[in-house]
């Protein structure tokens, strides 16, 4: 019975190799809700808890922690978050700190791992006791580590994580992105109203919280609007090969196809597509802001030539706050910023201006402060932190235009 | 029935990748009686290779349209170096518990394949890399079955080494002493078989076989290269291997095609797109409840 053995042996490794490799892949657990109320939401986040007591933050100066995702899977996100923050610290230092203090930041990465998460949040609190948080990018870190944050009264500001459970952990937590049920159905109003495109497949990302979110609110507003889902495919970020989908897709004969995924899979579900001789347009969310996404369709002018997808900001927009943004980045990081990085500046902001009004360091009322956030002047927009922690602002519709996302559109909420 | 066709394509494609991985893990198991777990990471390393000839546009890679022998220089390049990688594991990491219990070496290999996973992780970064030959992107369309010129240079040279692997273990002094020691590693050594010579060459080639699969699936097929690249496509050419009978290399090419080509059907269905993970492994069991030891593997009897 040798081989048997060996076997057996094997797959009990296999096993645990396999539990190993899912938890840094990174996917989120637990289905979001598409359906739950305004009301439950609320009760969510307004609930009772009990908190435990976190060190008090340092005071000869301001520090801030931030984490991401600095060299896991969606790692351009990460870096492109810290940069972001990086101007605004550069900005509030040059004007003489706040609370007449220096700024400082504290940066720790979470690998796209959720354990990771809470514990690079756990050690910002305890060891770096800073006086709040700013990050992740991805919902699935930053409600793992926004629970820390709750836990222990840290106020966290995410600066794009867009599904809406993040914000209901408790009162602490605060967002100022959109939220995926506007992302999903503004792509749908667009598709239909703008393109005239009624038939539409949908292939996503069946391991991502994000995805599944995205997909749901897509097709029920296309519902709405009186357009057809033809196939609903999903694929596994791990995976390479997207053909069979994109076949069953070509056969329907869809006039699009929406893809609410992250860059990295993107770019190559666009090739294949292409190389199967589908023309249909391609639709896509946020996670399709990175600059690895032209690349990886193989280089501008190439297969996602001409595709649309709902962002944050556009680095071509000529508002001039929005161009001295961009100037400033161009000169310290030679390349536009991202939507992830105007994000990230904005929430930055965001936190300054709250701990400048809350006028000291004291936590509980540097939340408030942040809950009365009211007509912020972003470069992502203008926006009023709401009962949620949320912020209701404008989608822009962005097109790939050989090296370039060109602002075609913006939708109000 | 074009649908049905295109799906058929696709599969044997993936499960050409398969197959060419597969080879290394039977290969290693018929003659070690181990799993190298490590096994693909250096399917992984291979496309890293491949990403760094383009980047540094060796052998005139760097341009649109790279010359033929170019493509094949840096296929064969990344074979190099996988070998170089796959002798480097068996001597610092096998051969020193070859004669532990088994679990032991289960239990290094699976430590060699994190550990080479986060040396390219520190190495590369995490972000993806690309090493696409884009003058193979080229679709050909054959009555309504489209099948990009990459895809066909894959399949092809991948059955095509897979016939030249199947010659040296049948007909070469090398191959004769691979089959032998698998037999018997004990007797062989007796007979006069460098056993450590066979056990390093089987290494070499199961290794040189996964950088090749690597490498065109990296530039051929254009698909991101990060160092969790190997993890998926590794565990499925296991099941491959184990599918076709572990031992057998026909069974683990037979096993690797079939795997593609249900998996292609699986992703191409609405109802059990989310499920193509979950149906290869339910495939492997099922297999397994029925024979044991695999499509094509013999069925041995053993006294206790």
């Amino acid at each position: 019975m040798d081989i048997k053995r060996a076997l057996v042996a094997s797959f009990a490794m296999l096993a645990v190799a396999g539990l190993i490799g899912c938890n840094s892949g990174g996917s989120g657990s637990g289905k979001i809700g598409g359906g739950s109320s305004a009301e439950s939401r609320l009760a969510e986040r307004n609930k009772e808890r009990k908190r435990d007591k976190a060190p008090d933050p340092v005071q000869d100066k301001i520090v801030i922690g931030v984490y991401g995702d600095f060299t896991g899977t969606n790692s351009t996100f990460g870096q492109d978050t810290k940069e972001g923050v990086a101007i605004a610290l550069e900005e509030a230092n040059a004007a003489g700190g706040v609370l007449g203090l220096p700024i400082e930041v504290v940066e720790e990465d979470t690998r796209t791992d959720q354990t990771q998460a809470r514990n690079a949040v756990t050690k910002l609190i305890q060891k770096d006791k800073v006086l709040a948080v700013l990050g992740e990018v991805a919902s699935s870190m930053s409600i793992a580590g926004g629970k820390v944050c709750d836990q222990y009264g840290v106020p966290m500001i995410t600066p794009s994580s867009t599904n809406p459970k993040v914000t209901d952990i408790g009162q602490y937590i605060f967002r100022v992105c959109f939220l995926d049920d506007f992302q999903g159905t503004s792509m749908a109003r667009y598709a239909v109203n703008d393109l005239g495109i009624k038939k539409i497949a949908i292939l996503y990302d069946v391991e991502s919280d994000y995805s599944v979110g995205l997909k749901d609110f897509f097709k029920a507003e296309l519902a709405k609007l009186g357009g057809e889902v033809t196939h609903e495919l999903s694929f596994k970020p791990a995976d390479t090969d997207y053909r069979s989908q994109l076949t069953t897709i070509k056969n329907s004969k869809a006039e699009a196809i929406y893809i609410p995924g992250y860059y990295k899979s993107v770019g190559s579900i666009a090739r294949q597509a292409r190389e199967l001789g589908i023309s249909a347009k391609l639709l896509g969310g946020d996670g399709w802001s990175s600059s690895e996404l032209i690349p990886g369709a193989g280089g501008p002018g190439k297969a996602l030539e001409g595709a649309y997808f709902t962002d944050h900001f556009s680095a071509l927009d000529p508002n001039e706050d929005v161009q001295n943004f961009v100037k400033k980045y161009e000169a310290k990081f030679k390349k536009k910023p991202s939507a992830l990085a105007a994000l990230a500046y904005d929430a930055a902001k965001v936190l300054f201006q709250s701990i400048e009004s809350a006028g000291s360091q004291d936590r509980a009322k540097l939340r408030d402060a942040i809950a009365n956030i009211k007509d912020f002047k972003g470069v992502t927009g203008t926006f009023s932190i709401n009962e949620h922690g949320d912020v209701l602002k404008t989608i822009t519709i962005v097109q790939v235009k050989g090296n370039e996302f060109v602002m075609v559109k913006t939708l109000e909420p | 029935m074009e649908q049905y066709l295109q799906y058929v394509v696709n599969g044997v494609q993936q499960g050409a990748i398969y197959a060419i991985i597969a080879v290394g893990y039977t290969m290693v198991y018929g003659v070690l009686r181990m799993i190298n777990f490590a096994h693909g990471e250096v399917y992984m390393l291979g496309a890293f290779v491949a990403h760094l000839c383009v980047i540094n546009g060796l052998y005139g890679l760097g341009s649109d349209n790279p010359p033929a022998w170019g493509i094949a220089a840096m296929v064969l390049t990344c074979m190099a170096a996988c070998m170089a990688i796959g002798i480097l594991i068996e001597r610092l990491a096998y051969r020193p518990v070859r004669n532990a219990p088994r679990l032991i070496a289960l239990i290094t290999a699976i430590g060699m394949s994190f550990l080479l996973q986060n040396l390219a992780l520190l190495w590369f970064q995490a972000s993806p890399k690309y090493a696409s030959v884009e003058s193979v992107s080229r679709s050909l369309s054959l009555g309504g079955i489209s099948i990009s010129l990459g895809q066909l240079i894959l399949l092809v040279s991948s059955l095509g080494m897979m016939f030249v692997l199947r010659i040296l273990v049948m007909k070469t002094n090398f191959g004769r002493g691979m089959r032998a020691v698998s037999e018997d590693m004990g007797a062989a050594s007796l007979m006069g078989v460098n056993v450590d010579k066979v056990i390093l060459g089987t290494f070499a080639i199961g290794a040189a076989l996964a950088g090749a699969g690597g490498a065109m699936t990296a530039a051929f097929v254009a698909s991101p290269i990060t160092p969790y690249f190997g993890f998926m496509p590794g565990l499925k050419a296991f099941v491959s291997a184990v599918l076709g009978g572990i031992g057998n290399i026909p069974g683990a090419v037979l096993g690797g095609l079939l795997l593609g080509v249900i998996e292609a059907f699986v992703a191409g269905n609405p109802a059990l797109s989310p499920y193509r993970d979950a149906v290869a492994f339910a495939v492997l069991i099922l297999v397994l409840m029925v024979r044991p030891a695999g499509l094509l593997g013999r069925a041995t009897a053993e006294k206790v």
